[in-house]
């Protein structure tokens, strides 16, 4: 090769990687926005197939208080106010927010229920105890840590205390069954107290101990879930 | 079964408090003894983990038990490069085992290999001690990288049975109070190093802790999400100093009861 040919062969060389350099990073920033434009589709595409809650036209239109993860991953949950047509019977209506919950916000970062998880049933004993059973999506889905778990059930607790006042204490089940831990970190044996107003627990923080007609609803709801 | 081997064997070392004699469980932790506790008991038959060595008949904290978490098949968080958090615990405890092995603290660990002890097994661990306190070691896969948090249990009723004995699944509760001192002095020293962290210690019902019986907490670092993996291991040294100071700055807070001048398990003389 001449020196003439290996001149010009320099230049579409320097020309070509400067072209590259300047193209990649703008590609890279179009197929990052084409992918989160992809996730936001497929959660909006889950909303539509999956409608979030039983809702009937014919209940009042509420504003409703949801408690998601706050955007800059600090740890946090806000609160968003939506307005859903929602029943006036309160176990109805935890199921309605529940399920609202789980669907997400529309900022998949700002989810703190894992896609995968579905309510299976709910119940409110009598004094005041709501259980939530969920399906194993709960515990397998779950971003590993005790923060996002923490995450997890603060906003399960705070939904339900912002708008489902009969539902004083948590009990959360994984297919029906009472299960040690929630993926190995937070005990799941205990309730969580959800409002700050005592309902007969003789404990006044985040966990009570396990009540007889507690067990019977667990007995209650692992029954339903075997059928 | 192994539960019930631990409740048999080990010999547990604190004051019980006062409190209400009722208790839904059966399953309970010996009373309290008024001797130091070289035990060479095993609480489970996993002997060699759980042999520990003589210990000086010192008043007051003096062993830390670090429980590097998950092991074995549960790798715990999984993040960039192959990050496995069941294998950066273990770093971490060897760096904290230092920092406060440079403070004067003798330190246990749960486990030094790739196994999972079970919960109840970690926990004997450190209630078959006196003048000790528990370090949870963990690693999340989500929150703000560069920054840890500290986890003290969340509060629940101590349930003391009328023989004395504390429910094996209650432990924790008469050691609250000193846990979230513990817990928030930690957490300062994490706050001042790694710009984000909460300035004091938050609570969780975390099952690790439940069955602990003496002043616990649960440490993690966010996250593994990191862009690589050193930077991961950049922290490592910054957290296991901190612990070792907030340690440090708790043991005047904490002596054996039982002794001279000793405290209730709450704190309080």
């Amino acid at each position: 090769m001449t020196p003439r040919w290996q001149f010009w062969g320099a230049v579409i060389l320097f020309f070509l990687v400067m072209g590259a350099a300047l193209y990649f990073p703008s590609l890279r920033r179009q197929v990052d926005k084409a992918k989160n434009i992809t996730e936001k589709t497929a959660a909006e595409a889950r909303r539509e197939l999956l409608p979030p809650a039983p809702l009937n036209s014919g209940d009042p239109r509420l504003k409703v208080k949801m408690f998601w993860g706050s955007h800059n991953q600090d740890g946090t949950l806000v609160p968003v106010v939506l307005e859903l047509p929602l029943s006036p019977d309160p176990v109805l209506r935890a199921k309605q927010i529940l399920n609202t919950l789980l669907a997400g916000p529309i900022d998949p970062e700002a989810r703190t229920l894992p896609p995968d998880a579905a309510l299976l049933a709910f119940y409110i004993l009598p004094d005041g105890t709501g259980v939530a059973d969920f399906s194993e999506g709960l515990a397998t889905g779950i971003p590993s840590g005790i923060q996002s778990k923490q995450l997890a059930v603060d906003s399960i607790t705070r939904t339900l205390q912002a708008n489902v006042p009969q539902v004083q204490q948590l009990k959360i089940l994984v297919h029906g069954q009472e299960v040690d831990t929630l993926a190995g970190h937070l005990d799941l044996t205990q309730t969580f107290q959800v409002s700050m107003k005592e309902a007969g627990s003789p404990t006044p923080s985040g966990v009570a101990i396990i009540t007889a007609p507690l067990h019977k609803a667990i007995e209650k709801v692992k029954g339903a879930t075997r059928k | 079964m192994g539960l019930a081997l631990c409740l048999i064997s080990c010999r547990f070392a604190h004051a019980a408090p006062q409190a209400p004699a009722s208790t839904q469980d059966d399953r309970s932790l010996p009373p309290a003894t008024q001797t130091p506790t070289p035990s060479t008991s095993s609480p489970t038959p996993q002997s060699p983990a759980f042999a520990h060595p003589q210990l000086p008949p010192s008043v007051g904290l003096n062993i830390v038990v670090l429980d590097p978490a998950h092991g074995g098949t549960d790798l715990g968080a999984r993040g960039t490069e192959g990050i496995r958090e069941s294998e950066v615990v273990l770093q971490f405890a060897e760096q904290a085992k230092r920092a406060l092995e440079g403070q004067g603290f003798q330190v246990l660990l749960t486990r030094q290999s790739n196994d999972n002890p079970s919960f109840d097994d970690r926990s004997a661990r450190v209630n078959a001690q006196r003048g000790a306190i528990f370090v949870s070691l963990h690693i999340a896969s989500t929150g703000l990288s560069g920054t840890v948090r500290t986890y003290v249990m969340s509060d629940f009723a101590p349930a003391v049975e009328p023989a004395g004995l504390i429910p094996w699944d209650r432990a924790q509760a008469p050691f609250l109070t000193l846990s979230h001192k513990l817990g928030d002095l930690v957490q300062a020293e994490m706050s001042k190093r790694f710009r984000g962290s909460p300035p004091t210690a938050e609570t969780a019902p975390i099952r690790q802790l439940r069955t602990t019986a003496a002043p616990a907490i649960a440490i993690e670092i966010s996250s593994v999400v990191v862009p690589t993996r050193a930077d991961l291991e950049r922290m490592i040294p910054g957290v296991a100093d901190a612990l070792a100071r907030g340690v440090a700055a708790f043991r005047p807070s904490y002596v054996v009861p039982g002794l001279p001048g000793s405290t209730a398990p709450g704190g309080q003389p």
